[in-house]
Parts: structure tokens; sequence; C-alpha cells
């Protein structure tokens, strides 16, 4: 992971998100190999018993953490729940509350401050829980699953906070989601695991260019089989400064065709355009070798359906040489 | 018998009654308390996850649960003549009593622990905070409503022994509902003993309970909101001087 960014894990239940985010702060202990947060080897910190020493509970807290259930004090308020990791800390009374109002302020809850978790709703739940995990000024948020118990409005609340706090806090996320939404949402990169291994990951503009990238059809999913015969499907990705040029309508101008777009998932990831489409052209592939062409000039990415990949070469044009993608597909190690 | 008679009888077994009691409550939640957490935390998966330890308090715990008081006071005699002097008297009492009640309270103490969702440990353990705190902050304030529960249950349970400890002449109100009411058939002396006695404890089961619920409602669950205010004027006041006054400096 880059610092700075808000990169998203991905899986089914029981892939393994949970223990990976679990064993960035040791909650749970690798079996083997290292854990490194903001450069410092947390592995190596840990002792050999199942306590975590003084060393550990330091780096600890400068590691925030967010849970999907809250994990909210119910014998405290709101405030004193935020304060809990200052008395961690060792702050003395008055640096706490003052501390604690403050990070109450910047999740927006400024009047809440003496209600007990009890009395509020999920999402505010959770932003007291964000609070409460940036009281120890960490570089580092960890979110597991943290807006899977709120609904879609809520989630959309919650993440546009996350993005917030990335952006001006300058602070790194981590966050482990089954809900692609919330990777399309914030997530600058994304990894995908299945049993236990990343079996993809990269920028979310990495993964869209990479064929074949499970990642990039989930995200982007389009679907929709041909009209007919003789009609050429073609699937094209967008990404890069070609989503802002209107190609669509170029192409049918140029070569004087028909298009029917068969399905398209479009969005703006990162702040960029980005997604896919599902196009037909009349006429079979063989008549249709111009067009394509013409398509990837424009530095798009285009699959044509139902050929094989090594017969189309699914590399950008030379006008998109530059930002040729990398693929990036390799195992957790 | 007259009621002249009776008062001052009545008086003082009520007192030596509430003095056993309150002694060994006292002392038994002091010792049950730890005993208890202990029980949870060097449990398989716990905090300081111990058999030996578990096992051996584990052990000690159900033979103290299993003796049965009577003998239990018997067999204790050489003890509470070493710690108070006599075997003798409602102090020599409050030994086995408190012994007994000790086992007890541990248990229903590792009950309500166990209670605490795992995730609240957790919360705590990733932001840094050691096994100490986690009990300090986390295991105790979060289990107090059952806790308090448990605490009632054990004074009553306590009410009750300490009828028995009439046979070593400790006194109290069961002792006088045995010796005047039955021995010399003064039922009415018996039957007020007897009323007096249920009164005494539906009072504590009721401040228990009450004590416990308020605080459950407070941490708990909705329904309850609109009454909160007024229950939650007295906590506020508590932490005023710690964490309101800077609200002031601050704004």
């Amino acid at each position: 992971m880059r610092e700075g960014e808000v990169y998203g894990v991905i899986g089914q239940s029981g892939a393994g998100k949970s223990s990976l985010i679990r064993c960035v702060n040791l909650l749970e202990r690798p079996t083997s190999g290292t854990v490194t947060v903001a450069g410092q080897d947390l592995t190596a910190l840990a002792g050999r018993g199942p306590r975590a020493g003084k060393e550990l509970r330091t780096a600890r807290n400068r590691i925030g953490m967010v849970f999907q259930h809250f994990n909210l004090l119910s014998s405290r308020t709101v405030q004193a729940n935020i304060e809990l990791p200052l008395e961690i800390l060792g702050l003395s009374g008055k640096e706490r509350s003052r501390k604690a109002l403050e990070l109450l302020d910047l999740v927006g809850l400024a009047d809440k401050a003496g209600s007990y978790p009890a009395q509020l709703s999920g999402g505010q739940k959770q932003r007291v829980g964000i609070a409460r995990a940036l009281a120890g000024e960490p570089k580092v948020l960890l979110s597991d699953e943290a807006t899977s118990a709120l609904d879609p409005e809520t989630t959309r609340s919650i993440l546009g906070l996350l993005r917030d706090l990335n952006r001006e806090l300058g602070l790194t996320v981590l966050l482990i989601t089954h809900e692609m939404e919330v990777v399309k949402s914030v997530c600058d990169s994304a990894a995908l695991m299945e049993r236990g291994r990343i079996v993809e990951s990269g920028t979310v503009t990495e993964l869209l260019a990479t064929p074949g990238s499970q990642l990039a059809a989930a995200l982007f999913p389009v679907s929709g089989d041909a009209t007919g015969a003789d009609r050429t499907v073609v699937d094209v990705t967008f990404h890069g400064d070609a989503a802002t040029q209107p190609v669509i309508s170029q192409l049918s101008r140029t070569y004087n065709i028909d298009i029917s777009i068969l399905g398209a998932a479009m969005d703006t990831v990162a702040g960029r355009q980005v997604g896919r489409m599902r196009i037909e052209l009349p006429g079979r592939f063989e008549e249709n070798v111009v067009p394509i062409g013409f398509l990837r000039e424009q530095g798009l990415q285009v699959d044509v359906a139902g050929d094989t990949p090594a017969g189309i070469p699914a590399q950008d044009g030379p006008a998109a040489g530059a930002s040729a993608a990398t693929l990036v597909k390799e195992g957790a190690k | 018998m007259t009621w002249s008679e009776m008062q001052p009888l009545l008086e003082q077994a009520c007192w030596d009654t509430l003095y056993m009691v309150g002694w060994s409550a006292l002392v038994a939640v002091a010792a049950g308390l730890p005993l208890g957490l202990l029980l949870v935390l060097t449990d398989r998966g716990g905090l300081l996850q111990n058999t030996v330890v578990n096992k051996v308090i584990g052990q000690v715990v159900n033979i103290g649960r299993s003796m049965p008081f009577i003998i239990l006071m018997v067999a204790l005699m050489g003890f509470t003549r070493s710690i108070v002097g006599t075997t003798i008297g409602r102090e020599a009492a409050i030994v086995p009593l408190a012994i007994s009640a000790i086992p007890f309270f541990a248990r229903l103490v590792e009950t309500a622990v166990r209670e605490v969702d795992h995730g609240l440990v957790e919360a705590v353990q990733s932001m840094g905070g050691n096994t100490w705190t986690i009990v300090r902050k986390v295991l105790v304030p979060e289990s107090l409503p059952s806790l308090i529960s448990s605490t009632t249950t054990t004074i009553v349970a306590l009410i009750g022994y300490s009828a028995i400890t009439g046979t070593v002449g400790a006194g109290g109100l069961g002792d006088l509902a045995v010796r005047y009411g039955y021995q010399r058939f003064e039922t009415e002396l018996m039957w007020i003993t007897v009323g007096i006695l249920a009164v005494v404890i539906s009072i504590i089961q009721f401040a228990g309970d009450y004590a416990a619920r308020r605080l459950h409602r407070r941490g708990g669950h909705s329904g309850a909101a609109p009454r909160l205010k007024l229950l939650r004027a007295k906590p506020a006041a508590e932490t005023t001087p710690e964490s309101a006054a800077p609200v002031k400096t601050a704004s």
C-alpha cells in the first residue's frame, strides 16, 4: 500500500479479509512473514507470548481501527468513548475532553457528546467509532467492514467522511468490504481476495486496464448478447484521457455505421471517468477491423466478445502507449 | 411474650443480621470479583490464558460451592479462631459466611463478565490498551448491571445462611426465629421474624434491581429514551468537575 491512499480489499465471506486486517495491528498474529506499518516492523515488536508488549501497544495506538459493529462501550457517553484511547495514552482530563470535542466536531456530532451509544443511530455510532479511531492521531486507519451494518444512504455518508479524512488529514485507509459499491466509490486501489490469497491487486485504473481482470469486470459489469447473426459485439473499456472524448459518436460519424449500446457501466472513480461499455457493430468481425482499430487508436481497450484473447492483442494502441498498464496479478505473500 | 419483651430482642437480632451479612458480603465481593475475573481471563482464549491457574481456581471454587454451609462452618472453626480469636458470636460467623459466599459470587462474576462482547475487548486492544485497562475500562463497567444483580443475589443468599450461624451463637433474625419461635413455641415472634426477613430481602432485591436496571437502561436498549433524562442527571453531575468545565473554556 502506498501512503495516503484508500485501499480496498474485497472478497466473499471467509476469504480471509478480516484475518488480513487484524494481522495489520496484530490482533491476530501471522504464522509467518512480517507486518510493516509506517516503516515499523510490528512482528518484531510483538514478542513471543500471546500478550501484547508495551512497544506493540504503543504502535497500535498509532493505528486507528473501525469495526463493523462499532464496538462502543455502552456504559460510557459518546465523549467518554472517544476519550478512552486518550486515557490509554495518558492525557490529562482537560486535554482529553478538548480533543474529544474537536474530534466530535470533525465527524459532525458535536451536539451528541453527552449521549450514550444506545441513543444513536447506526451511522452516528460509526461516526463516533471513526472519531475514536482518530484520537491517537494515527497515520493509518483500518476499517473492518465499517459500513456493512449500515443502510446504503448511511454507507455513502460514512464513506464520504472516510474520503474527506483521507484527503484532509493525509490518512492512509485500508478498508475491508464485501460490497463492490464501497470500492467503487472511495478506493484508489483495490485487491481481490479468494480463499486466503490476494488474486488481483492494483489501482482501479490499472485493474481496469488489465484484460480479464475479475475485479474490473465486477466493478463495471456489462452484459447483453448480439441481437442477431452478422453482428460484432465489442467491449470497450474507458480509462485515462480517452474517457473524456465522445469516441462512440466519432466512430459512428467517421465510418458511417450504426452502433447500438447493449450495456454500459460508467462511473467516476477517484475523480476520473472510467467504465466499460458493450457495443454492437453491424457485420462480422472481419468487416469491422477498421472501426475497432479506430477505437484502439483513441487509447481505448477493446475486447471482442466471443473471441479468444490470443487472437486480439488486447493492448492499448500507440496513442496511449505511455499509459500502458502493468499487469498486477500475484499471489499473497 | 409481650411486644415490650420482643422489641429489644428483635432490634438486636436485626442489627446482628445486618452486621454479619454486611461484612461478609463486602468480603465476598472484594475477593469474589478478582477471582471471577481471573476465571475468565485465564480461560482458553482469554487475555491471560493459563490452563493451570484456571483449573486450580475452578476446582477451589467448585469445592467451596459444593460444601453444605453447616459443614463448612464447622470445618472452618480452627481458621475462624485464628482470625477473630473465637468461634462464637457474630464476628466469628462472618468468616464462614464470607468464605462460602466468595466462590458463589465468583461464579456469578464469571458469567456476567463472559457476557461482555469480545469486540469491545478487541477495540481497546487495537487502541493499545493492556489487560489491566481492559479489566478496568471494559469488563467491569460493561458488566456492571449484571454484577450488581449478582451482588443482590449473594446478599439474599447470605441472609439465608446467616440463620444457620445461630448454631454457633451468632444471633440474628434466623437464630431468633429458631430459638424463640420454634424451640420455645413463641409462634408470634417467629412470624414477626419471618415477616421482617421477608421485608429486608424485598428491600434489598428491589434496591439491587433498581440499580441494575438504571445502569442497564443507560447503556441499553431503546424504548427508555424519554426517561433517560431524569436518570442521567446524577452521573452528569458526577463528571462535571472533570469533563464539563473545559467545555466552557473551549467555547
